[in-house]
């Protein structure tokens, strides 16, 4: 079976231009902010930039959605959410967006993600991460998008996960 | 008092599904709309009548535990340099030494057993796709198994956070 395709990674939206400065902001808060009292003096020293630029860029980067979210991130298994399935979902093309911007909502959805089919292994191309507090909560979960987003004709499998060997957060940069 | 208050890392389940009430407001209150000014912790001190020292402890202490992963940004999927899911449908007797091969990449930032013929899902990401690709190559050339790789095409999420709902 051939797998190995090329892809192209979908492009930044239009406003979103790094510059040299934002990428080296990037690579050194990407493993999250210094737990100090001046987080972003200290960040902006360790880059020769000034405070107030550190956080007009961390805005403008908020702004244009190259940061989706800024503040805690949690660690779902730690805080009794041990169970967690990655739904899988086989979606006409047509209905994909209209579907997973009905599953991307709740916020027991974690990631809401359209990938590609490889087909004939693989025929699913909507991917969602569905936590709770276990296997039982995470199934009403399911069930619940399946009723609020009128998914019943459409084919899902829930993977559930039985180990975990890794979990951090993403280094681009090192 | 909080329920944790040592530095020593080992987690106790109980206490962690019962965090004192100034812990479920730092980890449930600002996971996203974190302070973006100079003193972040005194902001968020102010709002929960406490002081800025003792939020910076209780932070640097939910992390050391692995509760709080860190402080700081989500960035959009593929918004800087490259990533993918990748799956591989591994032999039982050979699942543990494939997949702690894989985990050793740094690249490498999830990786999981789940319950199907394709049974490890890990996530990639790198500086760029070329770089991105040669890890997933080597991984293949050393498992002697085919990498399936699934990047993200379109985030449908939107990602306010995950309300813990504590009872």
């Amino acid at each position: 079976m051939d797998m190995k395709v090329s892809y192209r990674q979908p492009p930044l939206p239009e406003q979103a231009v790094l510059d040299d400065e934002d990428q080296d902001l990037i690579t050194l808060i990407q493993t999250g902010l210094p737990i100090s009292k001046t987080p972003y003096a200290d960040i902006a020293e360790s880059l020769g930039m000034k405070e107030g630029d550190v956080i007009l860029r961390l805005k403008r980067l908020i702004d244009d959605k190259v940061i989706k979210r800024f503040g805690v991130v949690v660690r779902h298994h730690e805080l009794g959410y041990r169970s967690n399935a990655m739904v899988v979902w086989d979606i006409p093309d047509e209905m994909i967006s209209e579907l997973g911007s009905c599953m991307g909502q709740f916020d027991f959805v974690t990631l809401c993600y359209r990938r590609p089919r490889r087909l004939p292994e693989w025929s699913y191309n909507l991917f969602t991460m569905i936590h709770g507090q276990d296997r039982d909560d995470v199934l009403e979960n399911i069930q619940l998008l399946v009723e609020s987003c009128a998914l019943e004709k459409i084919n899902h499998q829930a993977l559930f996960s039985t180990r975990r060997f890794k979990q951090r957060g993403a280094i681009y940069r090192k | 008092m909080p329920l944790m208050s040592n530095t020593n890392a080992e987690l106790n389940d109980l206490d962690l599904a019962r965090p004192c009430d100034l812990d479920k407001h730092l980890l449930n209150d600002f996971q996203y709309g974190f302070p973006l000014e100079s003193r972040p912790f005194k902001a968020i001190a102010e709002k929960l009548a406490t002081t800025e020292e003792v939020v910076i402890d209780r932070f640097k202490v939910l992390q050391e535990q692995g509760v709080v992963s860190r402080v700081g940004a989500v960035f959009r999927a593929n918004s800087i340099g490259a990533s993918t899911l990748a799956a591989m449908s591994v032999p039982e007797h050979q699942l543990e030494e494939t997949a702690e091969m894989v985990s050793s990449y740094s690249e490498v930032n999830h990786n999981y057993q789940r319950d199907h013929h394709f049974n490890l899902w890990f996530v990639v990401t790198a500086c760029d796709e070329r770089a991105l690709n040669a890890v997933l190559d080597e991984i293949e050339e050393r498992s002697d198994l085919p990498v399936m790789y699934l990047p993200m095409q379109e985030d449908f999420h939107i990602d306010l956070g995950f309300d813990l709902k504590w009872t």
